[in-house]
C-alpha cells in the first residue's frame, strides 16, 4: 500500500503541467536547496573552530546550545511559512478499503522526509563529528546528534498543530509572530531566561543519555495530537471541504466617477479583496513601506544614494509589482467570460492601470514621511512614482500579453508559486534596476539633479503617450487571445 | 443568423469538428446533440471566438466573429462554470454582466424578478458568493445571467445538467417563451434527448466532429433520435 501512495506522490508530482512546463523555476528551486545545503555543511564545520578563536575560555558546545533557542524559534517561524502539511488528494482514497490510520501515518509520516528535516541534519552531523574529533565522548556527541533530529522533528509536528489552529484565516501567522515575539521578550529581558533552561536541559540529557526518553515522549505525543487533529477532520465535510465565506456587499458607488472603467474597478477591487492571494498584496504594502527602515538609518548607505532609488521604487510601487505581474493571471478563471462578453480591451486594461496608478500615488503619500532622514529620500520618492507611473506599469502590463499560467485565487498566499513563469522573473529585475542605472549614470557624470530629472522626464513621457501605449499593449493582447484563453483552461 | 462555413477545428491532426456548411435562422431555437467528443462545445466555443478555426469561419449576423467584436453586444453564453466569477454575489454578477449590456441597476432587479421561482430563494439576498453555491445553484446563476439584456443570439453547454427537474421544465417553458415573445435564438446541446427534442424546432446530431443528420423536429424525431443512438 505504502508503495501506491508513493507511486501516486512521483506520479502527482511529474505529470502535473507545472512540473513539466517550469522546468526554469525548478532549476532555480534546486539551486536554491543546494545553496542552502552548502550554508548549513559551512556552518556546521565551521562553528566549532570559530568559536574556540572568538571564546577561548568556553566550552563551543555549551555556546551552541544556548543559542539553540533562537535557532527553534527560527526555524518554527520559516517553517510555518514556508511548509505545509502534505495532505494529498485524500478523498478519492476514503471509499477505498484501506484503514483511515493508514492514510493518516502516511501523511504525517511523509512530512517527516520533508527537505526542511534533512537540512538542519547538514549542520548538525558535522558539528557531531568534530565533537568526536576534537576529542569528547563518544556517547556526548551522539546523544547530542538524536537529540537535534528529534528537536527538528518536534518542530516540525508542532508548526503543523499551530497550522491547524490557526486554520486558513488572513492572518494567520499574527498569533504565531505574536507568540515568538512573547518567546524571544521574554527571554530578551530575562524574565524567563528560555535559553539557558534549554541549554541546561541540553547538558543534562548529552550527559545522561537515558534523559533523552523525555524528548521522545514530547515528540510521540505531539505526534498523536497532530493524528488526532487530522483524524477529526479526514470527512468531506470536514478540513477536505472548502470553506464558504459569509459575503458581504457594497456597492462602492465612489468608482462611479471612474466613467467608463468603473465596472472593471468594481471587479478588481473585490478581486483584491475576496481572494486569499490578491489581498495578501495589499499586506505586503506594509512591508513594503517599511522596508525603507532598513537602508535610511543605516550609515553605510548614507553615501550611497543609488541605492535610494531602489528603495523609491520599491516602496511606491510594491503593489504595482505584486499585482501587475500577474494581469491577466488574476482573472484567468472567468477569462473566457470577459472574452465572451461586450468588454473593450483596452477599458479592461485601463482599470488596471488606474490601480496601479493610485496605488503608487498612496505609497508616495504614506512614504512621505521618510523625509525625517532627508529631502533627498522624499524628491527621490516623487521621482520614483513618476517612473513606475509612466514606465514600470506599461511594462508591467505588456509583460502581461506574455501571460500564460493560471492562478487559482482560492489558494494561499505566501511562497505560493503558482502563476509565475519566466516571464515574471525576466520582468521583474529591469523594473528595478534599469530606474537605478538610469538615476545612476548622470548623477555620477552630472549631479543629484539630473540623475532625478532623468527619471521624471522618463516618467512624464510615459505618461505623455499613455493612450498611445496602450493601444499598442492592446493589439499585443488580442494577438494572443486564444493563447491565453487555452493556458488558462488547463489546471496547474 | 449564425452561419459557418467550411469550419473545422485540428488538434495535433486530430479533425474535432468539420462542418461543411450549416446555417441557424433567426429566432430559430436550435439543439445540437451527440456523444462525448462529438465536438458540440468545439462548435460553440468557436461561435464565441474563444478558440480559432483551423479553417473556415462563422458569420453571426453577417460579423465575422474572429474579425470584428461587434457581435458581441447582442451576443450571449454561458458555457460552463468559468463563465462565472466566484468571488461576486449572485447579484453583484447580475449587476456586472448588466452593466456591460447597458441595463442599470433597477433594470437588471426588474429582470431578475421573473427567476423568483427558479432562484427559490437560495440564489438571491443569499450571504453567499458564487464559488460557495452548489453546483445546480451555479448552473441557475449562469444561465440567467445569459438572458439579461435581451440578447438576439443565445448559446447555452448543456444547460439542463445538474439541475434539478422543477427547474429543467422552468427552463424548458422559458426557452420555449423565449423564442416566441423576443425573437431571439436560441442554441443549446444537450445529451437528455427528450429535453431537446420538447425545446428545439432544429435538432442537428454531431458525431465526431461530423453533421450526421439535420432534423427539424416533429412527433417522430425523439424515436429517430433514440434509434440512431441505441448502437
Amino acid at each position: 500500500m505504502i508503495t501506491n501512495f508513493l507511486n501516486f506522490e512521483w506520479k502527482q508530482f511529474f505529470r502535473s503541467s507545472y512540473w513539466q512546463k517550469n522546468i526554469a523555476l525548478n532549476i532555480l528551486l534546486a539551486f536554491l536547496a543546494i545553496y542552502f545545503i552548502l550554508m548549513f555543511l559551512a556552518l556546521g564545520v565551521s562553528i566549532y573552530p570559530l568559536l574556540k578563536k572568538q571564546f577561548p575560555e568556553s566550552d563551543p558546545l555549551l555556546l551552541v546550545n544556548g543559542a539553540l533557542f533562537y535557532w527553534f524559534l527560527g526555524d518554527l517561524i520559516m517553517r510555518f511559512f514556508l511548509q505545509k502539511l502534505p495532505v494529498m488528494n485524500i478523498k478519492p482514497l476514503l471509499v477505498l478499503p484501506i484503514k483511515r490510520s493508514k492514510i493518516l501515518n502516511y501523511v504525517l509520516g511523509k512530512s517527516a522526509t520533508s527537505f526542511f528535516n534533512f537540512l538542519p541534519l547538514f549542520a548538525i552531523i558535522p558539528f557531531g563529528v568534530i565533537l568526536i574529533i576534537e576529542g569528547y565522548p563518544e556517547t556526548t556527541a551522539i546523544v547530542w546528534i538524536l537529540l537535534m533530529y528529534i528537536f527538528t522533528l518536534t518542530i516540525n509536528f508542532l508548526n503543523f498543530i499551530i497550522e491547524a489552529k490557526s486554520a486558513e484565516t488572513e492572518l494567520s501567522f499574527l498569533p504565531l509572530i505574536v507568540l515568538a515575539s512573547v518567546l524571544f521578550g521574554l527571554n530578551y529581558f530575562e524574565l524567563i531566561e528560555f535559553t539557558s533552561l534549554l541549554a541546561k536541559g541540553i547538558n543534562a540529557i548529552t550527559e545522561n543519555a537515558i534523559l533523552l526518553l523525555i524528548p521522545i515522549a514530547v515528540l510521540t505525543v505531539l505526534y498523536y495530537i497532530n493524528y488526532m487533529l487530522l483524524k477529526t477532520k479526514l470527512y468531506v465535510d470536514g478540513s477536505l471541504k472548502a470553506k464558504a465565506d459569509v459575503a458581504v456587499t457594497t456597492d462602492m458607488a465612489w468608482t462611479r466617477r471612474f466613467g467608463d472603467i468603473a465596472p472593471f474597478l468594481q471587479l478588481d477591487l473585490k478581486l483584491l479583496w475576496r481572494n486569499k492571494r490578491p489581498r495578501s498584496s495589499i499586506f505586503i504594502l506594509v512591508i513594503g513601506l517599511l522596508y525603507g527602515l532598513f537602508f535610511y538609518p543605516n550609515p553605510i548607505y548614507k553615501e550611497w544614494v543609488p541605492m535610494f532609488v531602489f528603495v523609491g521604487v520599491f516602496v511606491t510601487g510594491i503593489f504595482m509589482i505584486n499585482f501587475g505581474q500577474f494581469i491577466p493571471a488574476w482573472d484567468s478563471g472567468y477569462y473566457k467570460l470577459l472574452m465572451s462578453q461586450n468588454i473593450k480591451y483596452k477599458q479592461y486594461l485601463n482599470s488596471k492601470f488606474s490601480l496601479m496608478l493610485i496605488s503608487a500615488i498612496i505609497m508616495f503619500v504614506l512614504s512621505i514621511p521618510y523625509v525625517y532622514f532627508g529631502w533627498k529620500i522624499l524628491v527621490i520618492h516623487f521621482a520614483a512614482m513618476v517612473y513606475n507611473i509612466g514606465i514600470n506599469s506599461h511594462i508591467l502590463l505588456l509583460g502581461g500579453s506574455f501571460n500564460r499560467k493560471k492562478i487559482d485565487l482560492t489558494q494561499r498566499a505566501a511562497f505560493n508559486y503558482q502563476g509565475t513563469g519566466a516571464v515574471q522573473w525576466l520582468i521583474g529585475f529591469p523594473l528595478l534596476l534599469i530606474p537605478i542605472l538610469l538615476f545612476y549614470v548622470p548623477y555620477k557624470f552630472v549631479n543629484f539633479e539630473a540623475g532625478i530629472a532623468t527619471l521624471i522626464i522618463l516618467g512624464i513621457i510615459g505618461i505623455v503617450f499613455h493612450q498611445k501605449i496602450m493601444d499598442f499593449i492592446t493589439k499585443k493582447y488580442i494577438n494572443s487571445k486564444y493563447k491565453m484563453i487555452s493556458a488558462f483552461d488547463q489546471d496547474n | 443568423m449564425i452561419k459557418a462555413t467550411q469550419l473545422s477545428k485540428k488538434y495535433s491532426g486530430n479533425i474535432v469538428l468539420d462542418i461543411e456548411e450549416l446555417e441557424i435562422l433567426k429566432g430559430q431555437t436550435f439543439g445540437l446533440v451527440g456523444n462525448n467528443g462529438a465536438g458540440k462545445t468545439t462548435f460553440f466555443n468557436l461561435l464565441l471566438d474563444l478558440i480559432k478555426p483551423t479553417t473556415g469561419h462563422v458569420l453571426n449576423n453577417e460579423i465575422q466573429v474572429n474579425v470584428s467584436e461587434d457581435w458581441k453586444p447582442y451576443t450571449a453564453a454561458f458555457i460552463d462554470e468559468s463563465f462565472l466569477i466566484g468571488y461576486l454575489t449572485p447579484e453583484e454578477y447580475f449587476y456586472f454582466i448588466g452593466e456591460l449590456r447597458g441595463l442599470n441597476k433597477a433594470d437588471v432587479d426588474t429582470f431578475l424578478a421573473q427567476f423568483n421561482e427558479i432562484f427559490n430563494e437560495e440564489i438571491l439576498g443569499g450571504k453567499k458568493y458564487l464559488r460557495d453555491l452548489s453546483k445546480g445553484n451555479q448552473k441557475k446563476a449562469g444561465i440567467v445571467a445569459a438572458l439579461i439584456g435581451n440578447p438576439e443570439v443565445i448559446i447555452l453547454d448543456e444547460p439542463f445538467a445538474n439541475l434539478d427537474p422543477t427547474t429543467q421544465i422552468r427552463l424548458k417553458k422559458l426557452l420555449k417563451d423565449l423564442t416566441v415573445n423576443s425573437n431571439a435564438t436560441v442554441l443549446i446541446s444537450s445529451h437528455d434527448l427528450g429535453h431537446v427534442t420538447e425545446v428545439c424546432e432544429r435538432i442537428v446530431v454531431l458525431n465526431k466532429g461530423i453533421v450526421v443528420k439535420d432534423i427539424k423536429t416533429s412527433a417522430a424525431t425523439l424515436k429517430e433520435l433514440e434509434a440512431y443512438f441505441s448502437v
